[in-house]
């Protein structure tokens, strides 16, 4: 029974010292927030299909004939169109999809002729799968229509502020700020990673934004329930210490958590297919900063700020014995 | 804590029985759900449109008919301008963009002209003049829509139909339907699964124009109406009834536009009906057309053309509030608060093609995804039973598996749309569940480190994690809630994911382990936690 179950092998009691890095750590998270935030502008994300809209057009074989649908995503996605869509659709006067006819939908690349493109298409198309016609072309606009935009971002703003109170009610102040701070950090270097991977921005990669959201939040309320504690239990332990002292009570606890969220998201990258490739890549590594900015945003924002303890006396400051300083 | 109560037993139990009848239609084919009793839960997982495809609509906005309504309106508002101004008309000439006004005075002229230029106005908020007024000779002006502002009518009508259908939809529940603008006046919509293509093309089809209009007083007017002269400034409708004759005002009191919120409501006899209220400028018109000198007469609630009731106004109603009866039906009544709360069509939309579509995302894709999800799953089974040995990694498999089953159960009761990355979101919702066992067994292990007895690391465990646990998942909680209250379509559709995800794996997360632990405990009488650290002492000093 040596060695298993594994979490015997994790050292039983680790003395990391978190906070003496957290100066470079915070010079380094700023460097890459500036870094990201100016990306998403220049050289600008990459928009989807999903936002951007494109062109349309039906495909169709003689009733009877099959259009293989993969053969059609495989030679338009050869073209460097972006995201293509291909989708079976009912023939006009049958009402089950028979296999004949195929809707389309791909982005017109910014300064390229739509015409020209279409071309290249249909070129493409007949060489992969044969004689078909060709109907029904047309501009289509994007998914995301201007108020689902805007009362989505309303609802992510509004979420936020909620969680801060929340936290702010259930913790202190500067506990909100850690958190929301840290929740921006997470955010935004993940757009960051977007930009610099060029992964295509569509409906998906903003379910991965939110996901990140919520796991950020999730790792970060779990260290600063132990600081909390950790803070009645050592009064008259200096906050920099109690902080270290409870980033490495939950060290076990975060790995173990982080490394099942990143194995399956790896594994979902890996053998998911280009269908989730950009969402997993997006949500691993926005997991890995969100566990990152748990212990080098948040906590160093409450060092920062300072934590009323006890008798409402800055501990740093003036360090005084409250009480026995109590293991049980 | 980790003793067993019977209760616990018992909601546990319960929660499987319900999960398990709620989810297993799942497992039936379609044809075998339809043989089953009536009073068996029968629906399955509704699958987004990126994985089972699903209905397609190509639907035409009518830009046409809404310009000739347009035109209307500002035939009537010129006719009421020119009342009010006090100027004599020889008459009105309608045109396809606007009208001429002949006056039968031409002193008026000057008069006439700068009550016109009063109603058109100054540019909207684009910075387009509407509607503009010119002379034509002594007598005459035209008062009419610009080119611009016809041009812009459009596309603007495009753009607002389209949010309106998605409101629309979306009131129906999480389905997270595609709509998209195609060419200049389509628009398509598509829809997921077994969703009724008939109840979609009856929530689109609907123009839900609702307007307030009085009903002329006057018997000798309306029989002289049915005699085939209708005042120029009203129009025969018929009665809620579908018999009674009604000549009604063409001009619109209050109309659809100045609701702030319908609701469904019951009248005095207890009969379905829809309770409105009217934002500030419908408000101060609905107290004007309601105001003492009104009294006894009746206005007519038009809806898309018909009356659905012509009450008598008995007194004034200054509180903007209303109810209209008018016979519904709860299902008539719920469906018309929808329309009404989604906004009006601006224009008519004509169904052009209804087809079948299938998934977005080919077979392969689909296969890719179930495959790396279940790989995904299998991950987390197996490191947790690496980590924590079989009895305590095992016990939050079970509470996965119970996890699992009660998501399947609620996605399917509440017919939300599950897509791919909705599926890949849930693996990840599992990792985070499994996050309240590693809380939980974390919390043990610090405890038994210091000392304490099996029965009171593994007590202390469950009670010390339960605050961080119900901490964490109530912010994440929070968010959701406001996500699925403010947010729109897919963020919708994602937040209702993630309320599911993390009720159910709170929920079995703890309760699994509180269950099978203290049934464990009960029996095996253990002397060590399985979990604790082998007593050899290893610090690490960095």
């Amino acid at each position: 029974m040596r060695g298993w179950p594994l979490i015997k092998i994790l050292p039983q009691k680790t003395n990391f010292h978190f906070v003496k890095y957290a100066r470079a750590a915070g010079v380094l998270s700023v460097v890459l927030c500036v870094a990201s935030i100016v990306s998403c502008f220049y050289p600008g994300l990459n928009m989807g299909i999903d936002f951007r809209g494109g062109a349309s057009m039906e495909v169709a074989k003689p009733a009877g004939q099959v259009i293989e649908l993969e053969e059609v995503r495989a030679a338009v996605g050869g073209l460097g169109l972006g995201d293509v869509q291909v989708q079976g659709i009912a023939r006009r006067d049958n009402s089950a999809a028979d296999g004949s006819t195929a809707i389309l939908r791909f982005q017109v690349p910014e300064g390229r002729d739509q015409t020209q493109v279409v071309q290249q298409v249909e070129a493409a198309i007949d060489g992969a799968v044969g004689q078909v016609t060709y109907s029904g072309v047309s501009v289509v606009g994007s998914k995301v229509s201007g108020e689902l935009f805007t009362s989505g971002l309303m609802a992510l703003g509004l979420a936020v502020a909620l969680m801060f109170a929340y936290i702010w009610f259930r913790f202190e102040p500067q506990f909100g700020f850690g958190a929301v701070i840290g929740l921006l950090h997470d955010v935004i270097l993940t757009f960051g990673l977007i930009v610099l991977f060029k992964l295509e921005f569509s409906l998906n990669m903003v379910a991965a934004i939110l996901t990140v959201i919520g796991y950020s939040m999730n790792d970060t309320v779990v260290v600063f329930d132990r600081l909390r504690e950790n803070l009645r239990k050592y009064k008259t332990m200096p906050l920099r210490e109690v902080i270290d002292l409870s980033l490495n009570e939950t060290l076990s606890r975060t790995i173990i958590t982080g490394v099942t969220a990143v194995m399956v998201l790896a594994a979902l990258a890996v053998f998911g297919g280009e269908a989730l490739f950009g969402f997993s890549i997006a949500l691993m590594f926005g997991i890995i900063i969100g566990t990152y900015s748990s212990i080098y945003v948040g906590a160093p924002i409450i060092l920062m700020w300072g934590v009323k303890r006890g008798a409402a006396i800055d501990e740093d400051a003036k360090p005084i014995k409250l009480g026995m300083a109590s293991r049980p | 804590m980790v003793q067993l109560s019977r209760w616990k037993i018992v909601v546990l139990a319960l929660s499987l029985v319900f999960g398990l009848l709620l989810a297993y239609p799942n497992a039936l084919s379609p044809e075998m759900r339809a043989k089953l009793p009536g009073w068996l839960p029968k629906s399955a997982l509704n699958l987004g449109l990126d994985l089972q495809g699903g209905s397609y609509l190509l639907l035409e906005v009518d830009v046409p008919a809404m310009r000739t309504k347009r035109v209307d309106n500002l035939v009537e508002d010129v006719r009421v301008t020119m009342r009010e101004a006090q100027i004599n008309l020889n008459s009105l000439q309608r045109e396809p963009a606007g009208v001429v006004v002949s006056l039968a005075n031409p002193a008026q002229q000057s008069a006439a002209f700068e009550a016109l230029r009063l109603l058109a106005g100054g540019p909207n908020q684009q910075g387009v003049q509407e509607r503009q007024a010119t002379r034509l000779g002594n007598d005459r002006m035209r008062f009419a829509f610009t080119d611009a502002a016809l041009d812009s009518m459009g596309v603007t009508a495009v753009d607002q139909s389209i949010e309106v259908v998605r409101r629309r939809i979306d009131s129906l529940g999480t389905r997270e339907p595609s709509i998209t603008r195609q060419g200049s006046d389509r628009i398509v919509v598509q829809a997921p699964g077994e969703s009724d293509p008939a109840q979609l093309e009856r929530v689109i089809g609907q123009t839900a124009q609702l307007t307030f209009q009085m009903v002329e007083s006057d018997p000798q007017l309306t029989q002289l109406a049915l005699q085939g002269s209708v005042p120029p400034d009203s129009q025969l409708f018929l009665d809620a009834d579908g018999v009674t004759p009604l000549l009604i005002k063409r001009r619109v009191m209050v109309s659809g536009e100045q609701l702030t919120r319908a609701g469904v409501g019951s009248d005095q006899s207890g009969r379905p009906a829809i309770d409105f209220r009217f934002d500030g400028v419908g408000a101060r018109r609905f107290a004007e057309a309601t105001s003492a000198e009104n009294i006894g007469k009746r206005f007519a609630i038009i809806l898309d053309g018909k009356v659905i009731s012509a009450p008598n106004i008995i007194g004034t109603i200054p509180s903007g509030q209303g109810q209209i009866t008018g016979g519904f039906s709860i299902a008539e009544a719920s469906e018309l608060v929808n329309l009404l709360n989604g906004g009006a069509l601006p224009a008519p939309l004509k169904v052009e093609e209804r087809r079948v579509v299938t998934a977005e995302l080919g077979a392969d894709a689909v296969k890719a995804g179930a495959v790396s999800t279940a790989i995904g799953f299998g991950i987390i089974v197996v490191f947790m039973i690496l980590a924590y040995g079989f009895l305590f990694g095992g016990v939050s498999v079970l509470g996965l598996l119970l996890n699992g089953l009660l998501i399947i159960a609620a996605m399917s009761l509440t017919q939300a749309s599950l897509t791919l990355p909705g599926i890949a979101g849930l693996v990840l919702t599992f990792a985070v569940a499994v996050d309240a066992n590693v809380l939980i067994y974390e919390r043990m292990r610090d405890e038994a480190r210091a000392g304490r007895s099996v029965i009171a690391s593994m007590d202390a465990g469950f009670n010390k994690a339960m605050g961080t646990i119900i901490d964490a998942n109530l912010t994440t909680l929070v968010a959701a809630g406001i996500m699925f209250a403010f947010g729109a379509g897919p963020v919708r559709g994602f937040a209702w994911t993630l309320t599911i995800g993390v009720f159910t794996s709170m929920f079995s997360a703890v309760l699994v382990s509180q269950v099978l632990l203290g049934w464990w405990l009960k029996t095996a009488r253990p002397k060590v936690l399985p979990i604790a650290d082998t007593p050899v002492k290893q610090s690490v000093k960095v």
